[in-house]
């Protein structure tokens, strides 16, 4: 029991910290511009695809592909932020919502086109350690160490750069921000390249361990919400923990229930957490 | 009740009376399984309007209604033997009880805060669905074949079905007119303009939300009880589908939300654009990254949908289009 | 400026409005029509027509929808192409039947996109508009279950391939008749593959697909291996689509079975497969639905090794016209080397077992349009009902009793496992039943 207890723990928390890294980017831009992306999941299939493809007709290595992949990303948010969602940012948040869920569309439209709807495999050599009842894979260790540096980056990026402070202002007041000289349409811009290139990063992780479709990116979005409501909604770092928290569960329940009761109560726990506290667990910003 | 002097009272209701029409004049079974398809879809949309339109309340989880009021009235039909009829109005009141029940919870949010609860809800209930044991869990229930003969056979099942859907349709339309010219759809339209000032001037907002939630709930769960009644089985995936739920908003969006006229013909427009696209050569494949293209530029360009442009365009279009 | 582009949008909505209306009814089918049955090839061109009448050319509608798209891709596409390459076969020559009347066959068949809706929708259509005589299912239960509704309620036969699921047959229909081995029959035989290799092994661990398919499968193999003396000390099922199998396999660990039974279809099944081999699951005996008779399924390399698979049929199958004499039964159609060879040359392939069952589809319609010699639909019902059959893809007879018509109840399965040749390379032998064997099993599994 407490052996499989502890392997189940580690497996949940080590995918926490994936699901974290993607959430970031979900609750990074609801926080400064208060839209819900629904084309995260398609973003972070995106990133799977980007991965799949420079490692299986150019050989790339997903590890040295992931820069490739970031700068892609931003530009591919720009580029998203620009054409589908600045021009409905004041209008009512039925308009982005509705603008980014038609972003999503395309994606999978073209995806489904162009890739069909197959599952893909990235296949990378796993290397393999055995700590006591536990069975550690190198993909996913590899993954949640660039997770934390990712994060740190973020951190960093945010408080101690010129255009960090200028999104957390945006976020905070966009009338007052502008008044102070800050162009909201960049910081705007930037916030949602950041938030694409979050998820398309933990997309690319992702590949290396889990079998994938161009669909695949519904499940990862409905999770993603779970984890922005349990780490606190326009958190970015609280998002982390959230993911740990939601990785920590997806470990746990199963020890003791049969594993589809998970979702019940992953669900159940969203919707009582946005009643009873809408800011989420751990508090607004 | 002022909605009958309305000529666009009529000009609705008789768009929808004339697909019945035709169907039942033409008595042709392709036809008739399109046009059930395209009503199912005029209801849901109609009916997602009186929350969304009238209240400006997005619910991501409006299949949630259907997906649950399909499977209570499911379970009557296949396991206790209900008849149609019966089953079809306890899916109504099931969907209705649920709606009474999370709309007093869930409509104290507000904005985004309500569109991410109620994807929560749909996500939880199709979840505890697939764990249910009464109702088959993951593999759903299916009816005997047998039970169609109470309706004199199949053939005459499925004609019966399409009656009853027809007759669905008709009346959310005749509901959602008679709501929006009460003194009820005044108050929801005016939580939409701006709920504090509504509940400063006394409307109580509350009880109006969960009741226009409640009527927006009941009309998807008859039509679920109709819908796989029709298919013969009912599965948690193919009930409580969230893409589902956007599309009927798109619908919605495409018309024009906040009339009566803009859903029907918004989701008769989108359901037949996706049934052409699906079959064309060209857009096959592409069908879908077609309808998100139509959907951003109607997001962006033409926010009001088709229906609220021309009212905005031709003032004198006002009293036929709402 | 913005106005005149407003208004253009809105006329191009209302062009598409207006497209979409007139495209109502009118979907062009995705035709397959290899070589138009014309009348028959015409013996003398430059003489004046003989005396004798030439025979009547009848044309038979066969309609069905195959996924080109979607999650069924895969094996849909095998299943389409063993019924094409029936289809140029047998209009070749033609059914004669008693009357003189040659019967030619031709496909009318849509994309279903694996979407259940999509499928009734087309079958109502395949029925209605486009007039077909005899419909055969989609592949996968689930599609087919939907599918079966429809040929049903408008009373037309349907031959079923690619779909075991018992439970279609359990609701008294009777025009739908199976050709794959039933769910309920798929695991149970690797039960007993274990009862032979070890008589030691006592605990079970299964864990299976949520759908249809699979939970007929797994609830029969439960049931049979509890009669077994076995005890099942893990049965839980994912849902489609699952890729992550990490709280499972921790679970099989925790209870560390003999043998590992379930899988669903075949992407999850290769993963799960993989997984178990990353974790270094421990498992002397590991079989799978679905996934291991691919040869796809090899990609997964090393995790390939040993894993035990249920198929409905082999290239090295056994069926034979011997072995229909030695029966007592008739033999009909091609035999498996042709077969083989035919599809090998038409597609540059092996069959897998997909591919067989659509083939076997076609030529079952074929033998009971023969035996009735009529294509009244009673008529072939009644044939079918009748048909007691060995073919290349195996014995064909149906259950006629009214709680299970048109359950297959004569074909069996086969057992593959993955092994290793002498250049160390991954193939497919067959390791059950005993009698139709290509090598013996491996086991224990060694990790």
């Amino acid at each position: 029991m407490t052996e499989q207890l502890l392997a189940s723990l580690t497996d949940g928390l080590l995918l926490g910290f994936v699901y974290g890294l993607a959430s970031m980017g979900l609750s990074l831009i609801w926080g400064v511009m208060r839209v819900i992306n629904l084309a995260h999941g398609a973003t972070m299939v995106l990133g799977m695809f980007a991965t799949y493809l420079l490692f299986s007709t150019l050989g790339i290595h997903p590890y040295v592909a992931l820069p490739i992949i970031v700068v892609l990303s931003l530009l591919f948010g720009f580029l998203v932020y620009t054409t589908a969602v600045h021009r409905v940012i004041n209008a009512p948040y039925l308009s982005t919502l509705l603008a980014t869920f038609a972003v999503n569309m395309m994606i999978i439209g073209i995806g489904t086109a162009v890739f069909t709807t197959t599952p893909r495999n990235v296949d990378i050599a796993v290397g393999r350690f055995q700590v006591g009842p536990v069975t550690l894979l190198s993909t996913r260790l590899v993954a949640t160490l660039i997770a934390v540096v990712v994060t740190a980056g973020l951190y960093l990026l945010l408080y101690r750069t010129r255009p960090g402070k200028a999104i957390r202002a945006v976020a905070n007041n966009r009338a007052a921000a502008r008044l102070m000289g800050i162009s909201a349409f960049r910081t705007l811009a930037l916030s949602f390249g950041l938030g694409t290139m979050l998820a398309a990063a933990a997309g690319a992780l992702i590949a290396t361990f889990f079998p994938f479709t161009i669909l695949s990116g519904a499940g990862y979005q409905t999770k993603g919400f779970v984890i922005c409501v349990l780490g606190g909604l326009g958190n970015p770092t609280g998002a982390l923990i959230g993911g740990l928290i939601l990785g920590a569960l997806e470990g746990i329940i199963p020890v003791f229930m049969a594993v589809n009761w998970v979702p019940v109560i992953e669900f159940v726990l969203f919707v009582l957490i946005l009643l009873v506290k809408p800011s989420g667990l751990l508090g607004a910003r | 009740m002022r909605a009958w002097r309305y000529p666009a009272f009529w000009l609705t209701l008789g768009l929808v009376a004339a697909v019945g029409i035709v169907v039942f004049a033409t008595r042709s079974a392709t036809l008739r399984e399109e046009m059930f398809l395209l009503l199912m879809f005029v209801t849901l949309a109609s009916s997602l309007n009186i929350l969304l339109g009238y209240t400006g309340y997005v619910n991501f989880g409006h299949i949630v209604f259907f997906g649950l009021g399909g499977y209570v009235g499911f379970y009557l039909m296949s396991q206790q033997g209900w008849p149609l009829w019966w089953a079809t109005l306890a899916g109504g009141l099931a969907s209705g009880l649920l709606a009474w029940v999370l709309g007093a919870a869930t409509l104290r949010l507000r904005g985004a805060y309500f569109a991410l609860a109620t994807i929560g809800v749909n996500e939880a209930v199709r979840a505890f669905v697939n764990n249910f044991r009464p109702f088959g869990g993951p593999t759903g229930m299916s009816l005997n074949f047998a039970v169609y003969r109470q309706y004199g056979g199949p053939a005459n099942a499925l004609w019966w079905t399409f009656g009853a859907m027809f007759g669905l349709t008709l009346l959310v339309i005749v509901i959602s007119y008679l709501v929006k010219f009460s003194r009820f759809g005044l108050g929801l339209m005016s939580v939409r303009e701006d709920e504090d000032a509504a509940m400063v001037m006394g409307v109580r907002t509350p009880s109006m939300k969960t009741w226009a939630f409640v009527l927006s709930a009941l009309f998807p769960g008859m039509v679920g009880v109709l819908f796989f009644f029709k298919n013969g089985n009912v599965e948690p995936g193919d009930a409580f589908r969230l893409q589902m739920s956007i599309e009927i908003i798109v619908m919605v969006m495409l018309g024009g939300s906040g009339t009566v006229l803009g859903p029907a013909i918004g989701s008769a427009a989108y359901e037949r654009l996706r049934g052409y696209l699906l079959t064309s050569p060209i857009f096959k494949n592409l069908h879908l990254a077609f309808a998100g293209f139509l959907l951003l530029i109607i997001v962006l360009f033409v926010p009001a949908g088709l229906v609220g442009w021309l009212r905005g365009r031709v003032p004198r279009l006002r009293r036929v289009l709402e | 400026m913005t106005r005149a582009f407003r208004l253009s949008l809105v006329l191009l909505m209302l062009a598409a409005l207006a497209l979409s209306g007139c495209a109502q009814a009118t979907p062009t089918p995705t035709a397959t029509q290899p070589p138009k049955p014309t009348s028959p090839p015409a013996v003398q061109p430059t003489t004046p027509p003989t005396p004798k009448p030439t025979p009547v050319t009848k044309t038979v509608v066969i309609g069905f929808t195959s996924s080109k798209t979607g999650s069924q891709e895969v094996p849909s596409t095998g299943q389409t192409r063993g019924l094409e390459l029936w289809l140029e076969q047998v209009n070749a020559t033609g059914v004669t039947l008693p009357d003189g009347t040659i019967v030619k066959f031709e496909f009318k068949t849509y994309d279903d996109e694996s979407n259940k809706e999509r499928v009734q929708q087309l079958y109502t259509k395949l029925i209605n508009d486009d007039k077909t005589n005899f419909l055969i299912s989609p592949y996968s239960s689930g599609l087919t279950d939907a599918a079966a509704v429809i040929a049903e309620q408008y009373g037309q036969i349907m031959i079923t391939t690619g779909a075991a699921s018992d439970a279609t047959y359990q609701k008294g229909y009777q025009l739908v008749f199976q050709l794959y081995t039933p769910a309920s029959r798929y695991l149970t035989g690797a039960v007993d593959l274990l009862a032979n290799l070890d008589p030691t092994a006592k605990k079970i661990a299964i864990v299976h697909e949520n759908d249809k398919f699979s939970t007929d499968v797994v609830n029969a193999a439960k049931a049979y291996a509890e009669g077994k003396g076995y005890e099942i000390v893990l049965f839980e099922g994912y849902d489609s689509g699952t890729a992550d199998f990490a709280p499972f396999i921790n679970k099989i660990v925790g209870v560390a079975p003999d043998a590992i039974m379930g899988g669903g279809h075949f992407a999850d099944g290769s993963t799960f497969a993989k997984q178990m081999y990353e974790k270094q699951v421990k498992a002397k005996f590991i079989a799978l639905l679905v996934a291991p008779p691919e040869l796809k399924f090899a990609d997964i390399g090393e995790a390939a090794f040993g894993i035990i698979g249920p198929s409905q049929w082999e290239p090295q199958a056994a069926y034979s016209e011997a072995s229909a004499k030695a029966a007592g039964i008739p033999w009909y159609g091609p035999s498996v080397a042709d077969f083989v060879k035919a599809y090998n040359a038409k597609y540059g392939e092996d069959p897998a077992y997909h591919a067989a069952g659509g083939y076997a589809a076609g030529l079952i319609l074929q033998k009971a349009i023969e035996d009735a010699g009529s294509l009244d639909t009673d008529k072939v019902k009644a044939a079918l009902d009748a048909m007691d059959v060995l073919t290349f893809y195996g014995h064909v007879k149906f259950n006629t009793s009214a709680e299970a018509h048109g359950l297959q109840v004569a074909h069996e399965m086969v057992y593959i496992q993955w092994q290793k040749d002498a250049s160390g390379k991954l193939v497919k032998q067959v390791v059950w039943p005993a009698e139709g064997k290509s090598a013996d099993a491996i086991y224990p599994l060694s990790r």
